[in-house]
């Protein structure tokens, strides 16, 4: 069975500021409907890459981006890209929940209504099967139009997928969408993302090794800047074929 | 991560611990056979009682790492090469005991012929289970091939002597009751080779990551 890559990135250089060279020929390919992890010490560039994938240095004029991100075949890197498209097509989650100060129904609504729809009825239903998805529609559909923030942690931060996965995105970027969540909310935010990648290719950036074994099907590690190896999961934690590799992920640094 | 790295060394330890016991098991056992010494015979019955306690202590410890210390990738293929080596090494420690029962009945009754092969055997066999223990301590890949390459030649040895004993056998069938002792012996002694086998498959395993057993020798090894 051919495999079917998502994103395949080739040559990519990345400059903060247009002079902090943060990636270094950076080239993998993201596989459909699998979890990628990226993982590798602090300031080894995991998140730098995550952004690039749906062009959140932009934010920042000067930054530079060089070679090119294929998505779906097309490179994203080019300046024509409409970055307001292509953020709804490949969504992000951080590390934080950020519901925004509205009801947990406008919440979900926000980017279906930023592209169009107004029918009532019509919202309702993409706003329920949003909530869903997220598996956070058993918690809240008697408290649609209370206040996102009355809601835990954990729920905030399935409202942030749900919200997400509501305009139907094709691709889901979590930047540590755990770190700030306790180990229940953890494990539903893990289970969530098993049954996830049925719709949608994921790419994590995570902190925690044991949750990148968990939950990731690919596992790429970085260090200052250079993808140092990428391998199925399974093969990066039982025989990774880099020293590196075997030193990171078995806590040996240095 | 110093503390985890001494864990890892103790394991190892309790390997070689256990691994000694079952050196002394198999080459007692053997002279027990060979020198018609009951009393030896029994000390390597009575011993077996702690390379049982060595394989539950091992095991204990083995689950005790995974489940602290979430082990990943060298260590991981450490611990779990520990946990199968031990099985091996406890039935090592059996197939000794078992010689040694052979060898009380044979003691009371007349010697069917001068042991030859036999001892030429258990050395063989228990050289083979150094070897194995010396690779898994040092990671030494080309010792373990070299493991693994000795057991036709057990195998060739068992043969020969289950058809000396056969042709005994056959001329005197008062001897079939001595004969399929001594046949059980080459049996239990090319049984121990194999466990001295696997053990230096799974040292392949710490090493490279590769599962080889069930694997034919001639493709499935490279280098």
């Amino acid at each position: 069975m051919p495999e079917t890559f998502e994103i395949e990135v080739n040559n990519l250089n990345f400059y903060y500021s247009g002079t902090v060279h943060a990636l270094k020929k950076i080239n993998l390919t993201i596989r459909k409907n699998a979890i990628t992890a990226l993982i590798g010490p602090s300031g080894c560039g995991k998140t730098t890459l995550l952004r690039c994938f749906n062009r959140m240095h932009d934010l920042y004029p000067k930054n530079l981006y060089e070679g090119e991100i294929l998505f779906q075949g097309i490179n994203i890197l080019t300046p024509d890209t409409d970055l307001i498209n292509l953020r709804s097509r490949i969504g992000m989650v951080f590390q934080k929940p950020t519901p925004f100060p509205m009801s947990v129904f406008d919440n979900v609504a926000y980017g279906l209504k930023l592209k169009g729809m107004k029918k009532r009825a019509e919202l309702s239903e993409n706003v329920e099967k949003a909530l869903h998805h997220a598996a956070l529609w058993d918690e809240v559909k008697d408290k649609l139009h209370s206040s996102a923030y009355d809601l835990s942690g954990g729920q905030q931060q399935r409202l942030v997928i749900a919200r997400a996965l509501a305009v139907n995105p094709e691709v889901l970027l979590f930047d540590e969408p755990t770190s700030a969540l306790d180990p229940i909310s953890t494990a539903k935010i893990e289970e969530l993302s098993q049954t996830l990648k049925n719709d949608v290719t994921i790419i994590i950036v995570t902190h925690n090794m044991q949750q990148a074994a968990r939950i990731s099907d690919w596992t790429g590690f970085l260090m200052l800047g250079e993808l140092i190896e990428f391998d199925s999961t399974q093969k990066m934690f039982t025989s990774p074929s880099i020293k590196l590799t075997e030193d990171y992920i078995t806590g040996r640094f240095g | 991560m110093a503390v985890f790295d001494d864990e890892l060394l103790h394991l190892k330890e309790l390997i070689l611990r256990i691994g000694g016991h079952v050196e002394l098991a198999i080459k007692n056992s053997i002279t027990a056979l060979v020198e018609r010494d009951d009393a030896l015979a029994k000390s390597v019955i009575a011993d077996d009682s702690k390379i049982n306690a060595l394989d539950v202590e091992i095991d204990e410890y083995a689950i005790k790492l995974i489940a602290l210390r979430q082990p990943r990738a060298g260590d991981l293929r450490l611990i779990t090469t520990a946990m199968k080596i031990t099985t091996d090494l406890e039935r090592m420690g059996d197939r000794a005991v078992n010689i040694s029962h052979r060898a009380m009945e044979l003691n009371r009754e007349p010697i069917l012929k001068p042991y030859i092969d036999i001892p030429k055997m258990a050395l063989i066999t228990q050289q083979m289970t150094r070897d194995a223990l010396d690779a898994f301590v040092r990671k030494d890949k080309a010792l373990a091939m070299d493991v693994i390459s000795r057991d036709n030649e057990v195998d060739a040895m068992k043969h020969a002597i289950l058809e000396e004993l056969a042709l005994y056998m056959v001329k005197d069938p008062s001897t079939i009751a001595r004969g399929m002792k001594v046949s059980f012996v080459a049996q239990s002694l090319e049984r121990i080779a194999d466990h001295a086998t696997n053990i230096a498959e799974m040292v392949i395993y710490l090493v490279d990551g590769r599962i080889i057993r069930h694997m034919d020798m001639s493709e499935g090894i490279d280098k």
